[in-house]
């Protein structure tokens, strides 16, 4: 490593999306961060909101619907990625509860904890986990409807003013 | 490549962490522990230090998960033991190699 590069000091991740495969890069990237000494903040925003309201956190899904991208080795069954997962099958009740199952025991084998023993793993390890006013707002959520490791709920200038400093860095996904 | 670490000569990879664990001594990590801005190892420090030894041992994969499961060590005890790096630098004073997951 040359002199020159600045150290990244903190990751400030904005989590908009609600399905699995939306909330897990998201921890990983707060964690991974933690593990390096950097520091790191969630602000679940949208249908982020999902992965730290106590009601729907625990049975978090796979998109199966509108994911294009999603294809028949994602979901571990074995197949070839170059064969595309039909969208109609993924509108099928029961499919992306069983493309979310076959995806966590994947996850299980590398040592990935469920979203709430995740966050649970990020906050002890002094990440900070935050909820967006507005989106509380609007899905008519209380601070008592979220798991009890969320450190705060923050307008969007709050969040930024939480992420101030150099070597901060901004992330959206 | 070669280091001197507590007056003995080591083999260690270009990152700083033993490439032969039989090499390791108490004296070496108390040496890296303060390369490494730790400090003096304590207890607690040794017992996760011990712990990680018998894993790679073992052979097995060590996660940040599975060390705050070990019933050595919480995750918060970890991250205050060693702070900047919980796996990283204590992997490197066990004298085990870097975890190479992201977890």
């Amino acid at each position: 490593m040359t002199d020159d590069k600045q150290p990244v000091k903190k990751m400030s991740i904005i989590v908009s999306r609600g399905s699995l495969d939306g909330i897990y890069p998201a921890l990983i990237m707060a964690n991974g961060a933690r593990m390096e000494g950097i520091e790191a903040s969630l602000f679940f925003t949208f249908f982020g909101l999902n992965a730290l309201a106590n009601k729907t956190l625990d049975s978090l899904k796979v998109s199966t619907v509108g994911n294009s991208a999603l294809n028949m080795a994602m979901p571990m069954l074995g197949l070839p990625m170059t064969i595309p997962f039909p969208t109609v099958m993924g509108a099928i009740p029961g499919v992306s509860a069983f493309a979310t199952h076959l995806m966590n025991k994947e996850m299980e084998k590398l040592d990935i904890p469920p979203v709430r023993e995740f966050l649970e793993l990020i906050s002890d390890s002094g990440g900070k986990i935050y909820a967006c006013k507005l989106a509380m707002d609007m899905f008519k959520l209380k601070k008592e409807d979220l798991m009890d490791r969320v450190d705060g709920v923050l307008t969007v200038g709050d969040f930024y003013n939480e992420s101030a400093g150099a070597g901060t860095h901004i992330l959206f996904t | 490549m070669k280091k001197n670490i507590a007056g003995t000569e080591i083999d260690v990879n270009e990152e700083g962490y033993l490439t032969d664990m039989s090499q390791w001594n108490e004296a070496i990590a108390a040496a890296i522990a303060v390369e490494e801005g730790i400090g003096a190892l304590g207890d607690g420090h040794m017992k996760v230090v011990r712990y990680l030894r018998e894993q790679q041992a073992k052979g097995a994969a060590l996660t940040i998960r599975s060390m705050g499961k070990s019933g050595v060590v919480t995750t918060k005890e970890l991250y205050d033991l060693f702070p900047g790096g919980p796996l990283k630098k204590s992997s490197k004073i066990a004298g085990i190699p870097k975890p190479v997951g992201c977890i």
